[in-house]
């Protein structure tokens, strides 16, 4: 049977085929997919924040795009996936709250995206699909299977990009 | 971390920190159930560091659906209020304030939502009062912003700005219920980094 990998906020898990990796309720948070379809090999990653050097010293790679994504595609190839056929699927960085005068920290999910691309673009990793941006929470999953990332919401439907 | 951490605290600092939480909590309560004329009943508070991995599951589990109501919170000691009611209560809550029976809310509308909003007001100047009292810190509360999602998404907003500042996060938070269970949420009160120091301070315990 299929398994089903829950990530919580600030982590990441790998796993293959036929199993699913999820992470519930995604806010200004990124999960980030990387798939290899020969493999069938993946990971999925749930940063809550863009910049490591920004914030004080934390123990938890996982929380920053900087240093979660080279964590996360590092441990997808130690599982065996090959780097050059990795693709990645990006969803989350939504502004959840509206505020006349948002602080930077209310405009976390911008950043949160930026970020994600540019840690991704030093990999050399493709983005293959987005969904990122408005205002409203998601969850995501990616069946190591197919390669298909679905994005749910409470009510706007589901998409799988 | 070779500077003092402001997350160590004495048995004592954490006792007079659970005390503002009552009190504040106690107060909102009160405000409450004046507003929709039903007794309200909460918790005792529980001030506790946690993981902030772990928060999503205290109201829950992150794709629990809830409305959240947050106000940032202004003056010597800033932080952020959330309060967050699971999606049944918060339609019964607008019902009770509508003068509606229980179940006839499907969804928020304009109306429904600036009524929320003023329940936001309402329940934060309650709040902010007792610990004004017990602080002597005078704090001031933001017009309430409104969102219904998923828990962990609305909870993001008070943890992206902890998260900057270390693992684990003080909060200090009550569980409200109604006497007719219709109505239950959670209060945080969730002071910014540095802002702890600032309290512990003004209360003076050791």
């Amino acid at each position: 049977m299929a398994e089903m990998i829950r990530v919580g906020i600030a982590d990441y898990k790998v796993g293959r085929a036929p199993s699913t990796i999820i992470s519930y309720g995604l806010g200004s948070c990124i999960g980030i997919s990387l798939w290899d379809s020969q493999t069938k090999i993946g990971g999925l990653l749930h940063i809550m924040l863009p910049d490591s050097t920004m914030a004080n010293k934390s123990d938890n790679p996982a929380k920053f795009a900087d240093t979660g994504v080279p964590l996360l595609v590092k441990d997808v190839i130690a599982a065996g996936a090959v780097k050059s056929r990795l693709v990645a699927k990006v969803a989350g960085g939504a502004q959840m709250f509206a505020f006349a005068n948002a602080t930077d920290i209310m405009r976390v999910g911008a950043r949160n995206v930026e970020a994600v691309k540019k840690a991704l673009a030093a990999q050399g990793i493709r983005i293959v699909a987005e969904d990122t941006g408005a205002n409203y929470g998601r969850t995501v999953q990616i069946d190591l299977n197919t390669g298909v990332y679905t994005v749910k919401t409470i009510d706007r439907g589901e998409k799988q990009i | 971390m070779t500077e003092k951490n402001e997350l160590d605290l004495t048995p004592n600092q954490l006792d007079a920190l659970r005390e503002i939480g009552n009190i504040g909590a106690g107060n909102s309560a009160t405000a409450l159930s004046q507003v929709i004329n039903t007794r309200i009943d909460m918790n005792v508070p529980k001030v506790a560091l946690v993981p902030i991995t772990d928060v999503p599951d205290m109201v829950g589990g992150p794709d629990s659906i809830v409305v959240g109501l947050f106000l940032r919170v202004y003056g010597k000691a800033p932080g952020n209020i959330l309060f967050l009611l699971p999606q049944k209560s918060a339609y019964n809550l607008v019902d009770t304030l509508m003068g509606r029976p229980h179940g006839e809310t499907k969804q928020l509308d304009q109306m429904d939502q600036s009524a929320l909003m003023e329940i936001g007001n309402i329940l934060s100047g309650a709040y902010l009062n007792a610990f004004f009292t017990f602080t002597g810190l005078t704090m001031l509360p933001s017009i309430p912003a409104l969102a219904m999602d998923m828990a962990g998404a609305i909870l993001n907003v008070v943890l992206v700005q902890l998260g900057q500042m270390g693992d684990t996060a003080l909060v200090i938070e009550t569980e409200f219920l109604s006497e007719d269970d219709g109505i239950n949420g959670h209060f945080f009160l969730v002071p910014d980094p540095g802002s702890l120091s600032t309290i512990i301070d003004a209360v003076g315990v050791e």
